[in-house]
């Protein structure tokens, strides 16, 4: 296994920019999520890790080596696209063991190698079955036992769950992490489920129009957003906007909305007057009759261990994630009250967040 | 508007028995969602309602009358599908007044106008009504399906998964606005899908469907804290209810003829350090709150923790069960 070191990588297609100046590591053993919409470069970004795109400028070190000319055969890395590509005429043996064949290993490693992978992914009792009476499980295992038994330097992966339903979806999402801490192959991942990052990668770099917007833990990003499109692209439902004008100053404390005095962590730098939004995650909020800060129910969504609430104020409608055991009626009028800590602000004309303590507050968790 | 009772309702295709004994009752201006995976039997009861097939025996009471021998036109229902299908030469203007101009409506043209400019406003497309309808984004066009089928004002509003082919932010929109426009216009509702947030989120009732049978019907408060059996407590709650042998874990009071304990969430009590008897495996960091996989003896849970707990895989802790369900041998609910 290794690191990939991706240095200034930038990719053009005509007049096009698909990836602009990227640097990122991906450590040994680590997972990376590549996440972001439908073209914002991930795909190309992976795409030029695997050798199947040239950059047009940019490295790529691989174990230390610059492999950013080298093909993408003389790579060792094994690229993992949609995981149902089976061999319908080979048994999950032969299925499995394919890859080493074609090298022209022996078969007696061969056979060892096929049942260490089968015994990794729990499927060694079926490895003389054909692989069209599997079930859907058992197939992604069986393709994904195909791209392991090599033992390459790393996985590229390709939305490989992108055409599963959502409740497999699930089960195979867990698979693979469990699978990843088991045999801590370094990997890369592309996928525009945040779902899916969040509950696999160890690091995600969120993408938008072929930039690194942040690159970091899913806690990190989640919590300290860089700027209102990550903010707005992570959670669900994602990050509320209150949008109000003013200018701060290093040290405050506070900040006036619609006539109220909201506590916010202290800012870290000057700003002239603009335009600015009070970022609140829905779980930060909390009903206060005593909040000056007010608005009247437009609807509530019930989900079992808890309910999300959607309140509309004068600055918009602001989703609220609170315990399930009240029940709201519509048009109720509640008033909301902000856990100080947590929010962020930003600056609405570059999308950019404020610095403040809630970017140097040391990590929990 | 009406309410619509459905009695002893079969239909067979072949071999397969998609629906058995179906029996509900769906109260005038009440919304309920049909739960249940592909084949469940959900669809086929929309379009036996519908009209769209005819069942092999039992009864369909639309407004009190029985509808057995009325064509679909007849039986002033409304059906929204999970493609939308809308006339591609048409703006949406025209999209949402056609249905309308049925002679047999006799509806005038300022009646129409002022239908189709009200409905345009509740699916938030009013801005878009002369653009033409192939020129919409997939949420737009999903919009105009709905608000095509909320200008009538039929007896009920069958729609078979709506929102599926929308992406999770436009779904989660669209699933507020829908549940408002349904209030608003106090309309009936039988909707259909898989997705057990929409389920508990808009449904008055849900209906759980497995298999051709209709296992419990509830509001959601109820299929939640109350399951009949192990199938529908495993339907409802993200992450999934922890199915354990009754002496796993302590804390319980399993009744006589126990075979598996349901624990959810709130039915843990995790306590670090203490009497060990679990561990954590890893944790799922999911922004708002962390999914713990543990695992105790042989056996693996996940539940669900405030992001802030201090806690790292590999950490010994002390797992006690806090009022959790209790099933028998056959899967049905102990108490």
């Amino acid at each position: 296994m290794a690191d990939i070191r991706i240095e200034n990588l930038r990719k053009e297609f005509g007049s096009f920019v698909a990836v602009q100046d990227s640097s990122f590591t991906v450590h040994d053993g680590e997972f990376l999520a590549l996440l972001g919409p439908s073209g914002c470069g991930k795909t190309t970004t992976l795409r030029m890790i695997a050798g199947l795109e040239l950059p047009s400028s940019g490295k790529i070190h691989l174990d230390g080596e610059d492999v950013t000319f080298n093909r993408a055969s003389a790579r060792d890395i094994a690229f993992v696209f949609q995981l149902f590509a089976l061999y319908p005429h080979m048994n999950v043996r032969k299925n499995i063991g394919f890859p080493l064949l074609s090298q022209g290993m022996p078969k007696a490693e061969i056979r060892q190698r096929v049942e260490e992978t089968a015994r990794l992914l729990q499927i060694d009792h079926i490895l003389n079955r054909s692989v069209s009476g599997l079930a859907g499980g058992d197939r992604q295992r069986v393709a994904l036992g195909r791209a392991i038994v090599r033992r390459p330097k790393c996985f590229l992966m390709d939305e490989p769950l992108g055409t599963l339903d959502a409740e497999f979806r699930e089960v195979m999402v867990h698979e693979l992490r469990e699978l990843h801490n088991r045999i801590h192959a370094t990997t890369v991942y592309v996928t525009h489920d945040q779902h899916e990052a969040m509950a696999m990668a160890d690091k995600i770099a969120v993408m938008n129009h072929g930039v690194i917007e942040q690159f970091g833990t899913p806690q990190e990003i989640y919590a300290k957003p860089a700027t209102m499109y990550v903010a707005d692209f992570i959670g669900s439902p994602p990050m509320n906007f209150m949008r109000f004008t003013s200018g701060l100053k290093s040290g405050d404390t506070s900040i006036l909305l619609d006539g109220v005095d909201v506590a916010v962590p202290e800012i870290h730098q000057d700003m002239t007057e603009s335009e600015l939004a009070l970022g609140v995650r829905p779980e930060h909020i909390r009903f206060s009759d005593a909040s000056p800060l007010r608005g009247a129910v437009y609807g509530s969504e019930y989900l079992g261990t808890n309910q999300v609430v959607a309140v509309e104020t004068q600055g918009g409608l602001i989703k609220a994630r609170v315990p399930a055991n009240r029940s709201f009626r519509i048009g109720e009028t509640v008033g909301l009250e902000f856990n100080p800590a947590k929010l962020a602000l930003f600056d609405c004309i570059s999308g950019r967040a404020v610095p403040s303590q809630l970017y140097q507050e040391t990590r929990h968790g | 508007m009406a309410d619509v009772v459905l009695r002893n309702l079969a239909k067979r295709f072949g071999d397969t028995q998609a629906l058995a004994d179906l029996d509900l009752s769906i109260r005038d201006g009440e919304f309920v969602v049909l739960l249940g995976p592909t084949g469940a039997g959900k669809t086929t009861t929309l379009r036996l309602i519908a009209g769209l097939e005819r069942p092999d025996s039992g009864r369909i009471e639309i407004g009190g009358r029985n509808v057995a021998t009325e064509a679909p036109a007849e039986r002033d229902v409304a059906f929204v599908f999970q493609q939308y299908s809308l006339y591609p030469h048409m703006t949406v203007y025209e999209n949402l007044a056609f249905p309308l101009k049925a002679p047999v409506r006799k509806l005038t043209a300022e009646e129409i106008d002022r239908r189709v400019r009200e409905v345009a406003r509740m699916v938030r497309i009013d801005h878009k009504l002369e653009n033409r309808s192939t020129r919409l984004s997939g949420g737009e066009m999903q919009r105009v399906a709905i608000g095509r089928a909320l200008v009538r004002r039929p007896a009920i509003y069958l729609m078979d998964e709506p929102l599926s082919s929308l992406d999770a932010k436009l779904r989660a929109e669209l699933r507020l606005e829908l549940k408002r426009i349904q209030k608003e216009l106090g309309s009936t509702l039988l909707y259909v899908t898989h997705d057990q947030v929409e389920a508990m989120t808009m449904a008055d009732r849900i209906g759980i469907v497995a298999e051709g049978r209709l296992m419990q019907v509830g509001t959601p408060r109820e299929i939640y804290g109350n399951p009949a059996n192990l199938h529908v407590a495993a339907r409802l709650g993200q992450p999934h209810i922890n199915l354990l042998p009754a002496d796993l874990l302590p804390g319980g009071q399993p009744p006589a003829g126990t075979r598996t304990v349901g624990a959810r969430t709130e039915h843990l009590d995790i306590i670090v350090g203490k009497d060990a008897n679990a561990e954590i495996d890893w944790i799922e960091h999911l922004g708002d709150q962390n999914h713990l996989h543990i695992r105790a003896g042989n056996h693996k849970l996940v539940t669900l923790a405030d992001p802030y707990l201090a806690i790292a895989p590999g950490d010994r802790i002390s797992l006690t069960l806090r009022d959790p369900l209790y099933f028998d041998a056959a899967g049905q609910r102990l108490s």
